[in-house]
């Protein structure tokens, strides 16, 4: 595709994904470009206050959110790839939506009039505009026979304000399985992998994963695929089994699909190396 | 797992302790009903946190139904609770008990009691910390100020370096250019407006 006529995207990061999980970024950002959507970085975004400033600062916790929404210039789509980054984004525009007065004072501190008709997309929306396989062309089994499990964490446990959006349950299955691999039922597609408390209480956090990993393994998975860039880290970190199984970004299978990532150093980043399975499936050299 | 859940003296014994305003007040703060709340457990049969905590998140509403404001503020549930929303999903009557843990945190911070979590909440403040020092997180910093805190440098040092090594951990911090309006949003500088 001529890539003067890429369709764009506005698109959040989020400090995860701007760094400790830069694979899980360039991996995404290489897939979109491939599929004709350039995701255009918001310019000087800011974090979204994860989990810890609606903890104990909620003032702080819905302003930062705010700023980002600010930045977005209208007419496209912003695009979250961290779903902890997207909750906040989605919670804070749901809120400005309603609340008049907390609109006239968005106006005035960040110097720009609220969107209401911002649209506040995940990775996973993108995906589902595309048609299922017809994207993939002749790559069809490229990962062929590649059992995984999906790890979805608990972004999909909506809080009730949230409950009636879509709900991305099965998209990693449906992708995945269109390209050849193999998913395996299990029971912790969605336990919450401990999320601050792997620093915090890494006791509390050490044993839900064990959980999470003792399932992946006895589902008979090669690799766990995650569709969060934190629950990522947290089960590479603090996963203690003997013969551990590698943990993949799904932005990174989908990309090996394509045909690219294997010489793109990303999984050298990985603390359990996957390599000797990619290698193994010809997925890389 | 086995846990042994606190007993909860029945209110009737414990006139003297306990807050007529406070279930109005966190009902009011979390924009929660928690009268709704039927008690069925179901919160707590989802949570993945349950056996760490102190209290059921159910019985934290119970706290809050009786008036127990001191029992509440002081358990260690309402730090451990991540807010991953997994309770809410199985709650027949849709609480939102994130909500409503947010707002205890913030009466526990408020009110000046003993924190039953202090490493969960010496985490977020650096967290924040960061937020305000750079407009986003730095985690190497946020790791070793815990880490300082903590003195407990040894425990993860593998995990650690590590994590350095495979450069998951930047060195240098990535900066907001606009921090002023950023730095704005914190407590410190809302007093400094307000006086
Ligand atoms: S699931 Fe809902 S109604 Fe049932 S005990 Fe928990 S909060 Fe109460
Ligand atoms: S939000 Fe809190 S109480 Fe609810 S399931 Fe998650 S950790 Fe448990």
């Amino acid at each position: 595709m001529n890539p003067g006529r890429l369709k764009e995207i506005s698109y959040f990061p989020g400090c995860s994904l701007a760094t400790s999980a830069r694979e899980n970024n360039q991996s995404m950002l290489t897939f979109c470009r491939q599929s004709g959507i350039d995701l255009v970085e918001l310019d000087d975004w800011n974090c979204c206050g994860s989990s810890s400033a609606h903890s104990v600062d909620p003032e702080v916790g819905s302003q930062l959110p705010a700023r980002n929404l600010s930045l977005a210039p209208a007419g496209r789509p912003l695009l979250a790839a961290c779903p902890s980054c997207y909750l906040r984004l989605k919670i804070t525009h749901q809120k400005l939506l309603k609340d008049k007065d907390a609109r006239r004072a968005y106006h005035s501190r960040w110097g720009r009039p609220f969107n209401p008709e911002l649209e506040i997309i995940h990775f996973f929306d993108l995906l589902a505009g595309m048609a299922d396989a017809g994207n993939f062309g002749d790559r069809l089994n490229r990962l062929k026979g590649l059992r995984f499990v999906p790890y979805y964490g608990c972004m999909l446990a909506r809080p009730p304000q949230l409950r009636n959006e879509r709900n991305f349950h099965g998209t990693m299955e449906n992708f995945l399985s269109s390209l050849g691999a193999e998913p395996l039922p299990w029971s912790h597609k969605s336990r919450c992998c401990g999320t601050f408390l792997s620093v915090s209480r890494p006791d509390i956090a050490a044993r839900s994963v064990r959980k999470i990993m003792d399932g992946a393994a006895q589902a008979g998975a090669e690799c766990v695929v995650t569709a969060c860039a934190m629950c990522h880290l947290n089960l590479e970190i603090r996963s203690a089994l003997p013969g551990k199984i590698p943990v993949l970004h799904f932005s990174e299978l989908l990309s090996l699909a394509m045909g690219i990532g294997g010489g793109m150093g990303w999984f050298r980043r990985h603390l359990i190396d996957p390599r000797p399975l990619l290698k193994s499936r010809r997925l890389i050299a | 797992m086995e846990r042994v859940e606190k007993y909860i003296p029945p209110p009737n014994n414990r006139t003297h302790d306990r807050d007529s305003t406070f279930l109005s007040e966190v009902v009011r703060r979390s924009g929660v009903n928690v009268s709704l709340c039927w008690h069925c457990r179901c919160c707590g049969s989802g949570c993945p946190f349950a056996a760490d905590m102190d209290y059921l998140p159910n019985t934290i509403l119970r706290l809050v139904q009786f008036g127990l404001k001191r029992e509440a503020l002081e358990s260690s549930a309402i730090w451990i609770c991540v807010g991953c929303h997994t309770c809410s999903m199985e709650c027949p009557q849709a609480i939102d008990m994130a909500a409503v843990m947010d707002t205890l945190r913030e009466m526990a911070m408020e009110s000046g009691i003993q924190v039953g979590e202090p490493d969960i909440l010496k985490f977020h403040n650096e967290v924040l910390k960061s937020i305000h020092r750079y407009g986003r997180t730095h985690k190497l910093e946020i790791m070793m100020r815990y880490k300082l805190w903590k003195q407990d440098w040894f425990k993860d040092l593998d995990v650690g370096l590590k994590m350095l090594s495979k450069r998951k951990l930047d060195l240098m911090p990535s900066k907001v250019r606009n921090l002023g309006k950023i730095r704005q949003l914190f407590v410190a500088e809302r007093e400094e407006k307000k006086k």
